[in-house]
């Protein structure tokens, strides 16, 4: 994505273009409006339209607020309301009947659990890993002295477009012995080559030269550079790349879906799968008889939204922390400064 | 891609940028110009580097371009004994036994249509979400609208396509209740509409990040002479922050286009089922159900073969269109 910093400069001349030529508007504009300052035609019919555009600009962000939160709102509130009323379409707004049924059934699951645990050490492992990789390399791809730092560039970059495809990498896996191994979830994907040109590109822009050149004559060397001076520097890009990585492994689906066969290995995502989508739903048979159908069916549907939120949750909790570096961490990767 | 950033667009920059250094470097009374000095005195001097990208080059190489070398399973029988390269050399069998296949232009049209509905409505959506968003003036409520949009963007495939379940489900679902005549997602006619929608429903507000920072960088003295000029708040969007985010327009969709035949395996993966397969096949779970599933590992080698090169073509074509429309590139 660095390069749509670049293409901000290439775009840079017909911008400049556009500023001259409006500067030189705005001079003779404000020549006019010194003239007549009290124009009054102009100004009213402004102030009428920009009110009507502000009014549709609000409903529209409102409705795409609504559009967008209701979904989630709604799953919330279902998996501990009375399941069914929500069956019934009676549960809108607000939970109604509170119950945490499906909760109980939910953890009450070994699954669950054991795919919490699977994900939770894949994720944790995977994104140390992740990190240890990727950023040194960024690093050192971010130093101008590195000869041959753009025929390496390159070789990464291509990888981005180019690749093996499935069954290349499955052959491949197979002869590593990473089929049914934890490891798949580690090493394959140690380092994504997007965030390895994001953080090139904070390194670059953000670690001003002079650090080096003050270390350099504290006798330091690059690594100690790196890890003494940089990186206590580099929060922002630590908790973005952190954040990318950790989320990329926390859904994960795929791996498990393709390299694993061994259930206990699943992860939550591929548990889930199992619970959510799967013909065989959890209540069944754990519910005793003379329960009905459509109420054993009723508290299925409870236990999937139960599962949704459960699965969730960990994210939804780092949110708030991670957020303020959503825009730093995307405009690193697209726009300096 | 950014090494060829640095080649084709900012010739410039890096100019002014390796100037700056000379300058600071000779202020300091360093003569050497490391940037001219030869690959075996940067090795001495910078080991330390070399070392430090190691670990990722090897990552690389091994699980990128050993696959890469694998590919020419394409051409070839698989010979379990034998390995990858061992098998006999069958040449294009493989692509044409896909070519001829009764499931190719259903898979063809189905991957296509599925991927560019997602590519327009993915492209223009975010940028339509975002002028929005750059209208509001307080800074608060612009904080909450941005936090909302960008929370779907977490939520697993697993989890989304389970909630389209859920919504779409004609006896319990809001949105399914709204047509008594149909089960939406076992109706092949639904399928791409179903993936479009929820597609921009989730990344919508996290893609309109970038098209915000660049906003951000607005000069406001555009905005002031444009106001002198007259101009309303809808002829402020179009003439001022319209051309800002354009450059950042065009790179994203070059970048997207390199995706037009790569739908996302895991979605339509996960929202397949019998009745809707004849509009949901697409070249990627074909892959895997013949592939992986069907061990016909040259056949599935040959489509994914097959499905990468075309996606490379129009990543270099946008790429090169763009670089001569509008002198933006990404390599």
């Amino acid at each position: 994505m660095a390069n749509i910093t670049d293409a901000k400069l290439s775009g840079h001349s017909s911008l400049d273009d556009a500023d001259d030529s409006h500067n030189a508007i705005s001079i003779e504009a404000k020549k006019r409006a010194a003239e007549i300052p009290w124009n009054p035609k102009m100004h009213q019919q402004r102030g009428v339209s920009d009110w009507v555009v502000d009014i549709i600009i609000w409903v529209v962000l409102a409705l795409v607020v609504i559009a967008v939160l209701y979904p989630m709102w709604f799953v919330v509130i279902a998996s501990f309301s009375n399941p069914r009323l929500v069956a019934t379409g009676q549960v809108t707004l607000w939970p109604r009947d509170i119950t945490f049924a499906g909760y109980e059934q939910v953890f009450a699951d070994d699954r669950i659990w054991r795919g919490y645990l699977n994900t939770i050490i894949y994720s944790v492992v995977g994104t140390a890993v992740n990190m240890i990789v990727t950023l040194p390399a960024a690093f050192a791809l971010s130093r101008r002295d590195l000869r041959g730092r753009r025929p390496i560039m390159f070789l990464f970059t291509f990888t981005m477009y180019f690749g093996g495809g499935l069954i290349p990498n499955y052959l491949l896996f197979q002869q590593l012995h990473l089929i049914d191994n934890w490891l798949v979830y580690i090493l394959p994907g140690a380092v994504s080559v997007w965030n390895l040109i994001i953080a090139r590109s904070f390194f670059e822009t953000s670690i001003p030269e002079e650090l080096h050149d003050a270390a350099q004559i504290d006798g330091m060397g690059y690594f100690g550079y790196f890890m003494k001076i940089v990186l206590p520097l580099s929060s922002a890009i630590i908790a973005v790349l952190g954040l990318y990585y950790f989320v990329g492994h926390w859904n994960d689906y795929f791996t498990g879906l393709i390299y694993i066969n061994n259930e206990n290995k699943y992860p939550l995502q591929n548990v889930l799968q199992s619970i959510l989508l799967g013909a065989q739903t959890a209540a069944t048979g754990t519910t005793g008889s003379g329960v009905s159908a459509v109420a054993q069916q009723q508290l299925a549907d409870q236990i999937k939204y139960g599962v949704m939120i459960v699965s969730t949750a960990p994210l939804i909790v780092l949110y708030p922390f991670l957020q303020k570096y959503f825009n730093k961490g995307v405009m690193i990767g697209a726009v300096k400064g | 891609m950014s090494t060829a950033t640095e080649q084709t667009v900012s010739p410039v920059a890096n100019h002014a940028r390796s100037g700056n250094k000379v300058k600071a470097k000779t202020g300091k009374g360093s003569s050497v110009d490391n940037n001219k000095m030869n690959f075996k005195t940067s090795m001495r001097r910078n080991w330390v580097l070399y070392l430090m990208l190691l670990p990722a080059a090897a990552f690389i190489v091994l699980f990128a371009y050993v696959p890469m070398y694998g590919l020419q399973l394409a051409f070839r029988d698989y010979d379990p004994l034998k390995g990858i390269t061992g098998g006999k050399f069958v040449g294009f069998k493989y692509f044409q036994q896909f070519f001829d296949s009764p499931q190719f232009w259903d898979i063809m049209r189905n991957t296509v249509f599925i991927s560019l509905g997602t590519l327009i409505l993915g492209f223009f959506a975010p940028i339509i979400l975002a002028l929005l968003i750059n209208q509001i003036s307080s800074a608060k409520t612009k904080g909450f609208v941005q936090t909302i949009t960008y929370m779907p963007h977490f939520i697993s495939t697993v989890v989304i396509v389970s909630m389209i379940n859920v919504f779409l489900d004609p006896n319990t679902g809001m949105i399914g209740k709204l047509f008594p005549n149909t089960i939406l997602m076992e109706n092949p006619n639904a399928f791409a509409p179903i993936y479009w929608i929820s597609e921009v429903w989730q990344h919508c507000g996290w893609n309109c990040i970038i098209y915000l920072a660049a906003l951000s960088a607005v000069d406001t003295s555009l905005y002031e002479a444009a106001k002198m000029d007259g101009a309303g708040r809808l002829q402020l969007i179009r003439h001022v922050d319209l051309p800002t985010i354009m450059p950042t327009c065009v790179v994203l969709l070059i970048m997207n286009m390199g995706s037009v035949l790569a739908v996302g395996f895991e979605k339509v993966w996960l929202m397949q089922n019998a009745l809707n397969m004849p509009s949901s096949e697409v070249i990627a779970t074909f892959t895997f159900r013949t592939g992986i599933q069907g061990f016909q590992f040259s056949y599935g080698a040959a489509i994914g073969l097959f499905n990468t090169i075309i996606n490379f073509i129009f990543v270099v074509s946008a790429n090169y269109i763009s670089k001569r429309v509008s002198n933006t590139s990404i390599f």
